[in-house]
């Protein structure tokens, strides 16, 4: 019989990891999808590009080619990285690309009139933009930033192969110790699920705490 | 480290093969996922309420774990109870389960959009379940998710990376075994990153004429 507690103390380290590469990665994502979302919504046409190549650049190639680029490409150019930052990096800068396009499409929706409502009160830009408008698209946001959450989780398994480790990593840890293959890889997916389960929770009931007093704004 | 055009040239050949089965494995695996997510649609709209709890369970378990671990889940795990996969087969298995789960959603916005007009007509036309189906709501509801089901697409065409863990000889895994061979990085994996950014952008162009011919739907 196989001391099992001992393996899912192993496997409860390499949650850890993920958990913590999740919460970074996520912190990296959000203040990209920032910076790019309103950069493509900028008056200067430099900005724009420089976010538009960034959005087109890290959706278009693969999460798994990028990690691979920051662990072993970036050192050849003289940026060492460890494992976890070249994770962070990666998982942050390709779910922040995706999430860019949600900032900016949530801004584009909040109605002309609030726009309108601004200058009229004479708020100046970043005022405006501060205290009107972003306070309202945060909210149409908020549900794709969970999805995208997810996503950055289930990604989280890619850093394995970089020798990060994490759950993935844990669980072939543990099945080339105890060469059973069934039990390791069941309960990383239940764990995952369970991450999962916990992402769309939190982000629903953020969502609802976001938008109270918001209802006779809200159409 | 410099770049060398004449490696370039060199492992191009080869490269070339591991482009040759990720398209292939793409393409294995859209069919899949098209057939798969239509089953999943069907069952859930199923009047037997244990046939559409159990398989909208199993869709957002699938749907909340990661492709990879899934990957190895069929790969090593099931040939433990005799169903012995070649690498490819389990690959192109994973990722049409996984996104299957995705397109699943696409097609109950896509049936969900048939106005029920038609349902009555149908009904008033006395056809049978199986006759509305093939004949009113299918033919109308598939044509506005064609460009979200080319989305889904493009998404699985950047995941076929994953494959290269389970040892299917896909453009990563040959780059990574020609940079093993050579002890050159850069050159690979660059290209690969190429490759995918490459055929991307030509989908996306392609996905673009999809929306134009077909419109969209709201996912």
């Amino acid at each position: 019989m196989t001391q099992w507690s001992g393996y899912l103390g192993l496997i409860l380290q390499g949650a850890l990891v993920t958990i913590e590469l999740t919460l970074m990665g996520s912190v990296l994502a959000l203040i990209m999808a920032f910076l790019a979302g309103m950069g493509r919504l900028s008056r200067f046409f430099v900005l724009r590009a420089l976010a538009t190549a960034y959005i087109e650049f890290f959706r278009g190639t693969s999460i798994f080619v990028q990690l691979f680029f920051a662990y072993f490409v970036l050192p050849l150019i003289g940026l060492e990285l460890t494992p976890l930052q070249a994770g962070v990096l990666a998982l942050g800068l390709n779910v922040g690309a995706y999430a860019a396009e949600v900032v900016r499409g949530a801004v584009q929706s909040i109605g002309r009139e609030q726009h309108e409502a601004c200058i009229a009160l004479n708020l100046g830009r970043w005022q405006g933009l501060r205290h009107v408008i972003l306070p309202q698209a945060f909210l149409v946001m908020l549900p794709t930033f969970g999805n995208n959450a997810i996503e950055l989780l289930k990604a989280t398994s890619v850093v394995s192969l970089i020798s990060l480790a994490d759950l993935t990593f844990q669980a072939q840890v543990v099945r080339a110790q105890t060469g059973n293959t069934m039990v390791p890889f069941a309960t990383i997916l239940v764990i995952y699920f369970i991450l999962a389960l916990l992402i769309s929770w939190g982000v629903r009931s953020l969502e609802r705490r976001m938008a109270r007093g918001l209802d006779g704004v809200r159409v | 480290m410099e770049w060398d055009w004449d490696f370039v040239w060199q492992i191009m050949p080869t490269l070339i093969q591991g482009v040759k089965i990720t398209i292939l494995a793409t393409l294995l695996g859209s069919v899949l996922a098209a057939i798969v997510g239509l089953g999943i649609a069907l069952a859930r709209r199923s009047p037997n309420k244990a046939l559409s709890r159990t398989v909208g369970w199993a869709a957002e378990f699938i749907r909340g774990t990661p492709l990879l671990v899934q990957l190895y889940f069929i790969f090593y795990v099931l040939p433990d109870i005799g169903i012995l996969l070649p690498p490819l087969v389990a690959g192109v298995i994973g990722l049409g389960l996984h996104y299957g789960t995705y397109t699943a959603e696409v097609y109950r916005a896509g049936i969900d959009n048939v106005p029920r007009g038609q349902w009555e007509a149908a009904k008033a036309c006395n056809l049978s379940a199986r006759q509305t189906w093939t004949h009113i709501i299918i033919p109308q509801a598939i044509p506005p998710m064609i460009p979200a089901l080319a989305n889904y697409f493009i998404a699985m065409f950047k995941e076929t990376p994953l494959l290269s863990a389970i040892t299917v000889l896909e453009l990563m895994n040959q780059a990574k075994s020609v940079a093993n061979t050579y002890y050159r990085y850069i050159e690979p994996i660059t290209l690969v990153g190429a490759f995918f950014l490459a055929i991307s952008l030509c989908s996306v162009v392609l996905l673009r004429w999809l929306e134009r011919r077909y419109g969209k739907i709201e996912r």
